[in-house]
């Protein structure tokens, strides 16, 4: 089964380095193939980024990412560039503390940025908040996967915090099911 | 034990040279191959190399000549523009069999361009771009697995054969991540060293003279001039300037079934798909999607010198198809060795061919 | 030793025309090197494109004739990649300052542990006698037929401000002073420049009233000032002759420097 998975916001926010995780997880720690790729624009802070990630059972032939089925949207212009005409059948996870606007598809609200500066306390694991909320709305990864790919990802020093930050979105997603 | 990662194409092509005993790597920013000198600058300290950013890429590759020349596995990366300002120096490092790895990242040109878009718009300039008759070696990888062993085969390669060798990468391939395997050695062919009392450019049955390392008391002199072989100028003998070019020349096109490296599918196939870098994603892919059709596919891993007997592994081809980020700059090189219909599958603006473009080329070939 | 067996015998003659002020340098130079007991099989010559150029080519060490402006660049990969080895870089005023000029000041700014010998004619000799970035304002030249109009660089006031450890000038007349400042560069570890005002009767005397051989040479005598007196005279407030050019160390200094040996 293959996975499109689109992750956007602004630049700064580390939308590049959730995907990175969330590939590595796959390639690494879940025995699946994986692609990631991004968009580079001239801006290393703000603009619209974008970074995506394909995960399959087989070997994956085209690298680019065609009709994504999982979205993950941190920022309001992110939103209307990369997730605005996400197909029905897709489904979305959203930054509500960033993002104003509702997609089509199913969507699932995290309130990621303001969990990590006031929770957590540092506003910068937003990222990772939202890579666990993903992971626990659409299992595209199992959580040990997750957990590892985070772990040798993130600077030294920071990796309780950031562990901190994976199980707190998978909970805020999963305290919402029923 | 091997080691796995997830790791970049570009980091993959530093990690490749570095297995392949890279002591040596000058260079310059730019995008979208600046990835590569980042990681030999935070590497090659760590195990005795150098890493040195140069002026301008210019600095850089004759940086990197004269390293080769102390014995060095030596390589730059650059893009579009640096690779423009690299031609002159890389006819020097042809004239004087110089081993030498240059990567290029290939991005959208003309000029400026497109600076974070892949395209391959540099594979005549890679086999032409300086001044005079040469051949050179090229290769092109499709996947992260692929920039780590292309690289290391260049090295092999270039050192073997005393000839700059091409890594003709491009900014998709560079820029993706992958699943990596990175074994725990690899084998790279040595310089073969110059035999005491032979002069420096006297060469062998092969067409390459020995190697004399400077500093080993060979006293050997180099120059870009047509020399003769003592190495001394002897630029005004016509017959010596053609003997030598010929030499240049033929030692590297007579390898051509030696270096040769290919992948072919479906030889039976009378419509075929020839292909290298990135465009071959498109290929396979539309290759699963239609799995009950006999579609053919050959993927030259190695582009120059032009591997043209690998046409014949496909003896029922009524049709190439030749999927390229330019214009078709492979494909004429293709219809100079074939009598097969050669159509040209171009693709600019920096994305890849999607699978289903190909298909309709392929409907229209019909 | 002596300097006469740095040289490749089977080279010679060279190309120079008679009357050349590059042999008398090259002398100094392998008198420098022979002087201060470098063994030729640990030394490299390299050099771009120029007459000057040509000099590698007559000595019997490894030496890379390398591309028109680019010896330096080539010569700190040798220098880094082997720091051991001793690098002297032969090279012209067109060759080092026009299309080798950002070259230039890159290696006197990373301070790359080599000697560069520039041999300063004020012309492009090879190709015939075309103006360049030292040709004097006024001069006749091919590229020049009215006079150059352009300004002249100070080849080493560019070292010295750009971060070379070690710079001097100095002629072809002033063959003690020249083989010393070569030695004093040799010795310094980091980038040396020692650039040397020489004569080229054929493509630039000819055409500048400086016809005869030791017309340039005389002028080279008479025109020189110590880099001292001059000093001494511009503190005193005293007028420094019209048409003087400095001569002498300008500095030498122990800035950190690259492809030192360990």
């Amino acid at each position: 089964m293959r996975h499109e998975v689109r992750f956007s916001g602004f630049g700064g926010q580390g939308i590049i380095l959730a995907a990175v995780i969330l590939g590595r997880a796959a390639a690494l720690y879940d025995g699946k193939h994986a692609v990631q790729t991004q968009v580079y624009g001239p801006e290393a802070r703000g603009g619209a980024s974008m970074s995506a990630v394909i995960i399959d059972d087989e070997p994956i032939l085209y690298p680019e990412v065609t009709v994504p089925d999982i979205y993950v949207i941190m920022s309001q212009e992110g939103f209307e560039r990369y997730g605005a005409k996400a197909p029905a059948e897709a489904v979305m996870v959203i930054d509500s503390d960033m993002v104003e606007a509702r997609p089509a598809c199913r969507f699932v609200e995290v309130k990621a940025t303001s969990e990590a500066r006031i929770t957590l306390g540092k506003v910068i694991v937003a990222n990772i908040v939202m890579l666990g909320a993903v992971v626990a709305t659409t299992g595209v990864v199992s959580d040990a996967a997750i957990e590892k790919a985070v772990l040798d990802s993130v600077p030294k020093g920071t990796e309780k915090l950031n562990l901190a930050a994976l199980r707190k979105g998978m909970e805020l997603v999963r305290v919402k099911k029923p | 034990m091997s080691r796995v990662e997830f790791m970049q194409g570009n980091t993959a092509c530093a990690e490749g040279a570095l297995a392949a005993g890279c002591g040596f790597f000058a260079g310059y920013p730019i995008t979208p191959s600046t990835e590569v000198a980042e990681h030999m600058a935070a590497k090659l300290p760590k195990r005795k190399g150098v890493f040195v950013q140069m002026e301008d890429e210019i600095a850089s590759i004759a940086a990197v000549i004269g390293a080769s020349w102390t014995g060095a596995r030596a390589m730059t990366a650059t893009s579009g523009p640096g690779f423009s300002l690299m031609m002159e120096n890389l006819g020097y490092a042809v004239m004087t069999e110089t081993p030498c790895v240059v990567v290029n990242i290939q991005r959208g040109g003309p000029s400026t361009g497109q600076p974070t878009l892949g395209a391959q718009g540099d594979m005549l300039q890679c086999r032409f771009g300086s001044h005079g008759d040469y051949s050179i070696i090229a290769l092109s990888p499709s996947s992260v697995q692929e920039m780590f062993e292309l690289t290391a085969k260049a090295f092999s390669l270039s050192e073997r054969y005393r000839v700059p060798a091409f890594l003709m990468g491009d900014e998709i391939i560079g820029h993706m991540r992958e699943r990596l395997t990175i074994p725990d050695s690899v084998e790279v062919a040595a310089r073969r060293r110059l035999e005491p009392g032979t002069l420096p450019y006297t060469a062998g049955e092969d067409g390459i003279p020995g190697f004399p390392t400077f500093g080993q008391g060979y006293g050997v002199h180099v120059t870009g001039l047509t020399h003769d072989e003592r190495g001394y100028p002897a630029a005004t003998n016509p017959r010596l300037h053609e003997k030598l070019v010929m030499r240049l020349v033929h030692k590297v096109e007579s390898a051509r079934k030696e270096m040769a490296d290919y992948v072919v599918t479906n030889p039976g196939a009378e419509q075929v798909f020839i292909s290298y870098g990135a465009p071959a994603r498109s290929v396979f892919q539309l290759l699963h999607d239609r799995p009950g059709e006999e579609i053919g596919h050959l993927r030259l891993r190695v582009v120059w010198p032009f591997p043209e007997f690998a046409l014949g592994e496909f003896p029922d081809a009524k049709t190439f198809l030749v999927p390229e980020m330019n214009l078709g700059q492979v494909a004429r090189e293709i219809q100079r060795h074939t009598d097969v219909p050669v159509i040209p599958v171009p693709r600019l603006g920096g994305d890849l061919h999607p699978p289903a473009m190909l298909a309709k080329a392929l409907e229209a070939s019909r | 030793m002596s300097f006469r067996d740095w040289y490749r015998a089977d080279r010679l003659p060279t190309i120079y025309c008679a009357g050349c002020g590059n042999g008398t340098v090259i002398n100094c130079a392998l008198h420098a090197v022979d002087t201060l007991g470098w063994r030729w099989e640990d030394t490299i010559f390299v050099s771009g494109i120029g007459c000057s150029s040509r000099a590698p080519g007559y000595i019997r060490t490894d030496s890379l004739h390398t591309t028109h402006g680019r010896a330096l660049a080539f010569a700190t990969g040798i220098k880094l990649a082997r720091p051991e080895l001793h690098v002297v870089v032969f090279t012209g005023d067109g060759d080092l300052a026009a299309i080798g000029g950002n070259h230039f000041i890159h290696a006197c700014r990373r301070n790359v542990d080599m000697t560069v010998i520039c041999m300063n004619n004020w012309i492009y000799g090879m190709t015939g006698g075309q103006g360049s970035p030292t040709t004097p304002r006024g001069a006749i030249t091919t590229t020049t037929p009215y006079g150059s109009g352009e300004g002249v660089f100070d080849l080493s006031a560019l070292a010295v401000a750009a971060g070379a450890n070690h710079v001097a000038r100095w002629t072809s007349y002033h063959v003690k002073e020249l083989t010393n400042a070569i030695d004093a560069g040799l010795r310094t570890p980091g980038f040396s420049l020692i650039e040397v005002l020489t004569q080229c009767p054929t493509a630039y005397g000819r055409r500048n009233k400086l016809r005869e051989v030791s017309d340039t040479i005389e002028y080279l005598k008479t025109h020189a000032i110590l880099l001292q007196r001059y000093n001494r005279l511009v503190a005193e407030g005293k007028p420094v002759p019209e048409d003087m050019f400095t001569v002498g160390e300008f500095v030498r200094r122990n800035r950190p420097a690259m492809g030192v040996p360990p």
